[in-house]
């Protein structure tokens, strides 16, 4: 039990980071399938983060409330901004979002009520690992009812090809918000959550190489399976530490990964297809069948 | 103070100009958002200063290092990326995802080789003279700024109007299947592409370290940005595009940052880029990617 108890102490906090790097890497996810490249991740997961941290300091709510508020205040902000921003495809929303988030950041950077660059000192650890571990199973099973879902479908259809999922009488712009907006939902919670375990915010933390690590994230895993991005989370928030013999060149590690996944898996370390193939391989070469 | 002002908008916003335009030639001719293009920037500004201080190399040394480090770097991401994702016919996303990628391995190469503190150009290297113009001190060093800028951006210009190989990729900006029937060597003029872009950023790069006089691992990361608002500002692919762009978003910070606030400069740049990107997707200047270089 001691050993536990010293275990836990040296890597909760590296743990919660796991976590809530794989709610935001299925918030990605959420927004991909529905084919949009999203760079604004990361500013609604600031945004929630702002206002969760906010609440509890200034208006001390009860932290179920403010979990829910900073899932709601990114989504808001996603409902205003997405109607004119997903009328735009491919890299131009990439570069849209990008550009909403560097004005997200430096709004955060510049406001009096966001501390300005030294960011929000003090905030009550409140968030435990069965708080995140509950949230991120309850992401992870709306997500995979979602996916069978008529607006789960709808998303796929968008995806594979716009035009075709028009005629057939879907909602395109409808869909394409939604999943931005839900995609914010989950970006905020994460952010709400991260806020409440690591005492300190800044805006640092919520720029262009955070969405950058999101994606990442992502890609690394896969999207085609949802178990892909919370793989893809834990590899990249893990490495790092198990690369700390590297020092400096550590991060170079993160930007082979990504090209030589681009390169050589690009449909990511967990496609469902290939593992269904190498397991029906598998099962005949055991039955001895040729 | 605003003549001073409007000269420091001059020299920030043709280096822009001259960061974009590689950028926007790069996304003109091979459809890559290429993200690496701020690495680009940070590797010249070090090979350059590395020239100088390791070597003792005259300044005029250092940009051409500057240019044919910065080059080959650009060269082999092409020759070892790109090119296989061309290959395959990987959606666009994908190679702007691999050029993050890039980014991320030269940025952390440079941390390791380099250190992140600040680096600086030795002081005798700089030229010191100011010309006096009324109230207006014109640094010599800015006059040489805008002055290469300016050149290399007219190089490239002439290039591309005038002679052979230009023309071809004006033709493989219209159509690579097209120019490549014409018998155009279009994986050729990718891989010079790639090289050319590549030394302009070095160059920039080189420019603004010496203009601020300092140079960081890090430095590509905001350029990068700028040049992202540059070529939404001036219509993604189109070269004159770049230009008034690049020195339209000088202007815009140098004297947002002087009237309204330090911080704010940049806000006014992204908010300006949101809307623009809202209002017209193709660009200020754009005529929907009728031509695109």
């Amino acid at each position: 039990m001691e050993a536990f108890a010293d275990f836990w102490a040296t890597y909760s906090t590296l743990i919660f980071t796991v976590g809530i790097h794989a709610l935001l890497a299925l918030s990605l996810w959420l927004t991909l399938s529905c084919g949009l490249l999203s760079l604004a991740n990361a500013a609604f997961m600031g945004i929630g983060a702002y206002t969760a941290a906010l609440l509890t300091l200034h208006l001390h709510w009860p932290f179920p409330m403010v979990l829910a508020a900073g899932a709601l205040a990114p989504a808001a902000v996603a409902l205003v901004i997405g109607a004119p921003t997903l009328r735009l495809s491919g890299v131009y929303l990439a570069m849209a979002t990008l550009a909403f988030g560097e004005v997200t950041r430096i709004l955060v950077l510049n406001l009096e009520i966001t501390g300005g660059p030294e960011g929000l000192n003090g905030i009550p650890l409140l968030t435990t690992w069965w708080h995140i571990l509950l949230i991120l199973a309850a992401a992870g099973y709306a997500l995979a009812r979602l996916r069978r879902s008529r607006m789960g479908r709808a998303f796929e259809a968008i995806r594979e090809d716009e035009v075709a999922a028009r005629m057939m009488g879907i909602d395109v712009e409808g869909h394409k918000l939604a999943a931005f907006t839900l995609g914010a939902v989950l970006a905020g919670l994460a952010g709400a959550l991260n806020a409440h375990s690591t005492f300190f915010i800044s805006p640092r933390e919520y720029g262009f190489e955070n969405a950058v690590d999101i994606l990442t994230m992502t890609i690394l895993g896969g999207i085609s399976s949802l178990i892909g991005p919370v793989l893809g989370a834990t590899i990249l928030t893990l490495l790092p530490e198990l690369l700390r013999f590297l020092h400096a060149y550590r991060l170079a590690v993160n930007g082979l990964i990504l090209i030589g996944v681009v390169l050589f898996l690009p449909t990511g370390l967990w496609d469902s297809r290939r593992l269904r193939q190498l397991a029906g391989a598998w099962r005949t070469r055991r039955e001895g069948k040729p | 103070m605003l003549e001073q002002q409007l000269v420091n908008a001059l020299t920030l916003g043709s280096v822009y100009a001259l960061f974009s335009l590689g950028f926007t030639l790069v996304f003109g001719v091979l459809e890559v958002i290429n993200l690496s293009h701020g690495a680009m920037f940070m590797a010249g500004s070090f090979a350059a200063l590395t020239v100088v201080t390791r070597l003792k190399a005259p300044l005029a040394v250092g940009i051409l290092a500057a240019m044919l480090v910065s080059g080959l770097l650009g060269l082999a991401i092409d020759a070892l990326i790109l090119k296989r994702l061309r290959a395959r016919h990987a959606p666009h996303l994908i190679p702007m995802i691999a050029t993050i990628g890039a980014t991320t391995v030269l940025t952390s190469a440079a941390q390791g080789l380099f250190g992140v503190e600040v680096q600086r150009f030795p002081d005798e290297l700089l030229p010191t003279r100011e010309f006096i113009f009324g109230s207006v001190h014109v640094r010599a060093l800015e006059l040489a700024i805008v002055g290469i800028a300016f050149l290399l951006m007219t190089t490239l210009f002439l290039v591309l109007r005038h002679t052979r190989q230009g023309r071809a990729l004006r033709a493989i900006a219209e159509s690579p299947k097209a120019a490549a029937l014409l018998g155009i060597n279009v994986e050729g003029l990718f891989l010079a592409t790639s090289f050319t872009a590549a030394a302009l950023g070095g160059v920039a790069g080189l420019l603004i370290g010496l203009n601020f006089n300092s140079v960081t691992p890090l430095m590509g990361q905001p350029i990068l940005h700028k040049g992202i608002a540059v070529v939404i500002l001036g219509g993604m692919g189109d070269i004159r595009g770049a230009l008034f762009g690049g020195l339209f978003l000088g202007f815009a910070e140098v004297l947002s940052k002087a009237y309204l606030s330090s911080q704010m400069g940049d806000a006014v740049a992204f908010g300006l880029l949101f809307l623009i990107l809202l209002v017209r997707p193709a660009g200020l200047f754009g005529r929907v990617l009728e031509r695109k270089a």
